[in-house]
């Protein structure tokens, strides 16, 4: 695999078993998260409660993205024609590699030697701000969670909330060492306070807004029939952005498509209560190529491919095209809720990182994107919260069958052997007799408040699992006794 | 099973990134070998049967609540009392100079005695920046949402006036309130750049507690004036 198309998921990360079982004895990330999806959650459910229709805007939403999906070529070429005749340049790339090169071109035809970025999936996907970097050119994340998490060197842990892994003390920290050296410092004197860190954010990147003269943006949807793109945001740096400077770059993963203008009445529905758990987020911005005196009068849109078509060529898995990126997924999700999006080594983390991840990839191309089909209870979760329908379980079972069909042949991997483990021990009323009685031993002798393992070949299968805390009579023990009285 | 969708380029030669144009869009073609070849986009069927509108009661009273819901600030005002109305809203937020786009009806800050700051020849940033405030009027308001709709059009501003200065008093008419966003969306003129304001700018980066304004304007006023 080429190094621009590891990006997708972060070079040399390791498998999600591994990392999951890290990230599990992290006390301070597992609260953090517990709090997070759990507030999330509660929330989104009472946004959702309140649209009575909930289930036919969902059904909408995925019958427009199924049409998108089937057409792809043509809402692309009409997208193009619109945005050409509204005054603004379209560009195609291929691969990560290609869409870097030319966000570098133009900044640099620019004579830009910094720009303003929104926080944008697409642009985290090619790593532009590496390649930026590179090119001596200095590209600031203007999103609050994302520029705690560039300053910190860090990665992002959620789709909507990349710094959840961090809290407010440790958010004080990285501000007062980082931010001098970047710009305008944090004050001496700063709190742990989230308005006090707000302000020190404000204060810190509006010296940058008002001196930018390129921004780069990623985009929620864009209409074919208009031409109009839309980002949708809470902060306002999206607005800052869109509007001050004199170029705008957006990178778009050509599945952004929407047939029409018409159809954001069904995702400016969709998009807000499944990701922030709000009637409408505060800001949701709207253009159409350039507007003479108002906002960048030079307007660029970069149509993203890396991988995309690969996924749209498995029918089984060609749905994954239709996220919104809400995350509404990942604080449903038990896994990523003790795991956090870290453990999944991608851009893309929970439930859908594990479906698009390996498909954007390619299956059996990388043992690390390989383990994120596994990296799940099934539990359907994901699947009722997702606003367009993905039926991201399912995907799941179809892309652990390709994951081991591309494997036959070769070493079994940890996982077919472990299945098979713990196969061989729920098979067996015997073994499952004796694995029991062995495990809750075990729970109580090693003292740990809960079995986490189970013995023998099952072991790999708990590698990464929680057993129950076992009793301390089997249930077979039980039933022989009861049975008898 | 049907072929695959025709694979010749229906691009126009000579467009940017052509190449890599047509390898994405025969990459497309070829992967969607299912879909028949006589298949339009409007043959996939899309139930349209959700509703146009959740609100319910008076949208007017619906749009104050939710407004207010976003911790933004309403005053409802009649016609006559409007320009009094104002001049004490921005008053009370200590404004002496104030960014007016073009457009803007004069009537409204008829009682106003600070400073205006006109938007014609444009306004730098730093200008901007400096001011105490920004006043425009709205396409649109959504009652379900708590939502006002900027589309740049007289009175409005481009879309810098309402993000910079620190304070944004926005003026909508009762009769602007659209019930839900369906009925709005279905009445914004598309190749306008329009932004949707839903309270002042927020952030619940940090621990998930909301700290309102972070970049756009920290305080948001509503003068809804009625008919
Ligand atoms: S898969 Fe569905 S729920 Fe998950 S982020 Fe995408 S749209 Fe949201």
């Amino acid at each position: 695999m080429s190094r621009d198309e590891v990006n997708v998921v972060w070079l040399g990360s390791p498998t999600f078993p591994k990392a999951a079982h890290d990230a599990l004895q992290d006390d301070q990330l597992r609260r953090n998260l517990k709090h997070a999806t759990t507030t999330i959650r509660d929330k989104r459910l009472r946004a959702v409660a309140e649209l009575d229709d909930w289930e036919t805007l969902r059904l909408a939403g995925s019958q427009i993205k199924d049409r998108v999906m089937r057409h792809l070529d043509t809402y692309l070429l009409q997208l193009e024609a619109s945005v050409t005749a509204a005054g603004g340049v379209v560009h195609w790339a291929e691969d990560a590699r290609e869409a870097k090169q030319i966000v570098s071109d133009l900044v640099r035809a620019m004579g830009a030697t910094e720009v303003v970025k929104i926080k944008s999936m697409a642009t985290q996907e090619i790593g532009l701000n590496e390649e930026l970097d590179d090119d001596g050119i200095e590209a600031t994340e203007t999103d609050l969670a994302e520029l705690i998490v560039q300053l910190n060197h860090d990665r992002p842990s959620h789709i909507l909330v990349p710094a959840i892994h961090r809290n407010r003390s440790e958010i004080r920290d990285i501000f007062r060492r980082e931010m001098g050296k970047h710009g305008v410092p944090a004050p001496d004197d700063l709190t742990d306070e989230p308005r006090a860190l707000a302000e020190a954010a404000r204060v810190h990147l509006r010296e940058k807004f008002l001196r930018a003269k390129v921004a780069i943006s990623g985009a929620n949807f864009a209409c074919a029939d208009t031409g109009t793109v839309g980002v949708v945001e809470s902060e306002g740096n999206g607005r800052m952005c869109l509007t001050l400077p004199e170029t705008l770059i957006t990178v778009m993963g050509i599945e952004k498509v929407l047939p029409s203008f018409s159809d954001l009445e069904v995702f400016l529905q969709l998009l807000p209560r499944s990701s922030t758990a709000e009637r409408m987020n505060p800001y949701t911005s709207l253009w159409t190529g350039v507007t003479p005196g108002d906002g960048p009068q030079e307007f660029h849109l970069i149509l993203l491919d890396n991988g995309r078509t690969k996924t749209l060529a498995d029918t089984a898995g060609r749905s994954a095209l239709h996220c919104i990126r809400c995350s509404a997924c990942l604080n449903v999700c038990p896994v990523y809720e003790r795991t956090g999006g870290r453990s999944y080594g991608s851009v893309y983390p929970g439930p859908i990182g594990a479906v698009l991840t390996p498909q954007l990839v390619g299956i059996g191309t990388s043992d690390h994107a390989d383990s994120l089909p596994f990296a799940s209870t099934l539990c359907g979760a994901c699947y009722d919260a997702c606003p367009v329908r993905i039926d991201i379980p399912e995907m799941l079972v179809h892309l652990r069958a390709k994951v081991v069909d591309a494997h036959r042949g070769g070493l079994p991997k940890p996982e077919a052997l472990a299945m098979k483990g713990a196969r061989m021990v729920f098979g067996s009323p015997r073994r499952l007799a004796w694995a029991e009685r062995l495990g809750a031993i075990g729970g109580r002798v090693a003292g740990i408040g809960g079995g986490r393992w189970l013995p023998g070949p099952a072991k790999k299968w708990t590698g990464a699992r929680d057993v129950p805390v076992p009793a301390r009579e089997s249930f077979r023990a039980w039933w022989r006794k009861a049975g008898r009285r | 099973m049907s072929e695959a969708k025709p694979a010749e380029p229906v691009r126009e030669e000579g467009l940017y990134g052509e190449p890599s144009a047509n390898r994405i869009l025969a990459r497309i073609r070829s992967a969607l070998r299912d879909v028949p070849n006589d298949e339009r986009p409007e043959d996939v069927e899309v139930t349209r049967d959700y509703v146009d509108s959740h609100a319910v009661g008076d949208i007017v009273d619906l749009f104050v609540e939710r407004v207010e819901d976003y911790r933004a600030t309403v005053v409802r005002v009649g016609e006559q009392d409007a320009p009094a109305e104002i001049a004490r809203v921005l008053a009370g937020h200590g404004v002496a100079n104030l960014v007016v786009p073009p457009g803007f009806p004069d009537a409204l800050l008829a009682r106003y005695e600070g400073s205006r700051l006109s938007d014609d020849p444009p306004l730098t940033p730093a200008e901007l920046d400096a001011s105490d405030g920004v006043i425009t009027l709205a396409a649109q308001g959504i009652a379900l949402t708590g939502t006002i709709v900027l589309d740049a059009d007289a009175g409005q501003g481009r879309r810098a006036l309402s993000l910079v200065p620190d304070l944004h008093v926005c003026v909508v008419r009762s009769s602007q309130v659209a019930a839900d966003v369906p009925v709005a969306v279905r009445a914004l003129v598309p190749g306008r750049p329009t932004t949707f304001i839903s309270g002042p700018s927020a952030t619940s980066d940090i621990e998930l507690d909301r700290v309102e304004g972070v970049h756009g304007p920290r305080t948001l006023v509503v003068v809804l004036i009625s008919g």
